[in-house]
């Protein structure tokens, strides 16, 4: 294993000091318990709006603390949930008064550790809202499992509900927001190699020189199946077919279409996958109105690419356009 | 009659600290196979954590030792382990309150809180491959038991078994259920760190 590292133990405390030392004109970084908090928190009378999860998927979700989208963000070690005690003193840093929204994906750990938090906060007297994001169509969704995860879309829910909450829009209505916008995305993603963590030093699993993993997860978790490479004509086909019959997509939608890169893959073949993916909606009538391309929701240093489409209505158009100031994400 | 002390829980959570240091290896390449494969790091991590705060303080009795390591693990841990194992010592230190010695009907009665908390909290039933396969058949043979000797042995054997027995399961909970079939023919590695659990409070505290 080669890493640009100087000991596994300590990446993501040397990351939040180099957040710290690049956006600190944007961001305040606190260590322990370690979370990045909008420089101006709490913005009186606004919402707040937090995440967080496992180190590794940058510049998720750090990287979209600042204004237009998250007030406040929670990592954990690498692919681990962050902590109840660190959400709960995020929660109470971005408190403005008006309540705070947890974005949270759905993982076991994630699910939990945000459930403690949650409890915590009403005991200090934090409305909590939370919203779950579960849009992976490789996983069955049944009663028998932890249920879909939550991969690209938690990229839109966070920059949606961020434009809303600074328009001033309640609670209830920045989280019932995010659960429309949940509900109307879907994803999926796949790997050419795998991921490292710097604590295993071991790939995640193993693929051959020749093959592809359709469907993985974003901490490297098996997908449906493996098969022989193919042109990115057939991988955007593999990936955009389960997506489009799944919420069901129909000829007429307006959709933001989102090619998200893995880590490893170089932008230019995000472009020609982005052409194939906007060739296939094209076919089923489908309008992309608004796209996003590059490596927004990442997993370490994996080549692999996942897609993600949303079902667009006016109001989530609008707070998408709205103006965003984040390390990650600007405009 | 025998009775676990304050001495004794702190024992018995060195013991449970060092036997997952030892198989750190052997759990992080159980959740490899079917999970993140963070378990092993995760839980030695917090686990030490926890000894520092039990040094770095003074605990006046059983519950509160329990009690201490369940904060540790909350605020150190993460994923899955870090809520289920602090809901569980969290719940089990409440139980014994402030006794400063515990028999064996109040000692199973808690294991019992201990338990139900950690379903509470992950929702999970038995033969769904998780922690709770080792937990049930362990606490169920402590209330059996009549002597706190004889069942804290007979314990460590019934988890034991139970921890085998996840081996040919589907997981039904947790990041192992994305696998679905492919997650047969690998012991879940959540029972098999409360196996260690158990064979430590047996080394521990059956005198």
């Amino acid at each position: 294993m080669k890493k640009l590292i100087n000991a596994p133990d300590a990446v993501v405390q040397d990351a939040l000091h180099g957040v710290e030392a690049a956006h600190g004109d944007r961001v305040r970084v606190s260590y322990d318990p370690a979370y990045v908090v909008r420089r101006d928190a709490p913005v009186q009378g606004k919402v707040g709006l937090i995440s967080g999860g496992g180190s590794g998927h940058e510049p998720m979700h750090g990287g979209y603390v600042g204004v237009g989208m998250l007030d406040a963000a929670c990592p954990g070690e690498v692919f681990t949930s962050p902590t109840p005690d660190q959400m709960i003193e995020a929660t109470k840093a971005v408190n403005g008064g008006a309540g705070v929204v947890h974005v949270v994906k759905n993982y076991t750990g994630d699910v939990m550790n945000f459930e403690m938090a949650a409890d915590l906060g009403k005991g200090e007297g934090i409305e909590v809202e939370t919203v779950l994001t579960n849009d992976d169509v490789a996983v069955e969704d049944s009663l028998y499992t932890a249920g879909r995860r939550g991969v690209g879309v938690t990229v839109l829910v966070e920059k949606i509900c961020g434009g809303a909450a600074e328009d001033g829009r309640s609670l209830n209505e920045v989280a019932e927001l995010g659960r429309r916008v949940n509900a109307a995305g879907r994803s999926m993603g796949m790997a050419l190699t795998p991921c490292i963590t710097p604590g295993s030093g071991e790939p995640s699993f193993e693929l051959a020189e020749d093959e592809v993993e359709i469907g993985i997860g974003i901490h490297g978790e098996p997908g449906r199946f493996r098969e022989k490479i193919g042109p990115a004509s057939q991988i955007a086909e593999r990936l955009m077919t389960p997506i489009l019959d799944d919420l069901p997509f129909s000829s007429g939608d307006r959709v933001l279409a989102f090619v998200n890169g893995m880590g490893g893959t170089p932008l230019i073949e995000l472009y020609v996958l982005y052409n194939e993916v906007a060739k296939i909606a094209q076919q089923r009538g489908l309008s992309i109105e608004r796209n996003l391309i590059g490596n927004f929701i990442t997993s370490l240093e994996m080549q692999g690419c996942s897609i993600t489409l949303l079902r667009l209505d006016d109001e989530m158009v609008r707070y998408w356009d709205a103006p965003v100031n984040t390390p990650g994400l600007r405009w | 009659m025998v009775t676990v002390t304050r001495d004794g829980a702190l024992e018995w959570m060195r013991r449970f600290a060092s036997e997952l240091s030892e198989h750190r290896e052997q759990l992080v390449r159980l959740d490899t196979a079917i999970g993140d494969g963070d378990h092993g790091t995760n839980l030695d991590r917090g686990m030490r954590k926890a000894l520092e705060k039990l040094d770095g303080g003074e605990q006046a009795d059983p519950g509160t030792v329990l009690k201490t390591v369940a904060m540790a693990l909350v605020s150190s841990v993460g994923g899955a382990a870090g809520p289920l194992y602090g809901t569980f010592f969290l719940q089990m230190g409440s139980a014994l309150g402030s006794d400063s010695e515990v028999d064996l009907p109040r000692f199973a009665a808690a294991w019992r809180k201990g338990l139900e908390g950690v379903q509470m909290r992950g929702k999970a039933e038995a033969g769904d491959k998780t922690m709770v396969d080792a937990l049930i058949p362990g606490v169920g043979a402590l209330e059996a038991a009549s002597d706190l000797e004889g069942g804290l042995r007979a314990a460590e054997q019934a988890a034991e078994e139970g921890m085998k027995a996840t081996t040919p399961l589907v997981a039904r909970k947790g990041r192992a259920s994305y696998l679905g079939e492919r997650s047969k023919d690998h012991q879940d590695p959540g029972a098999t760190s409360t196996y260690y659990l158990f064979k430590s409070a047996a080394e521990s505290l059956a005198g």
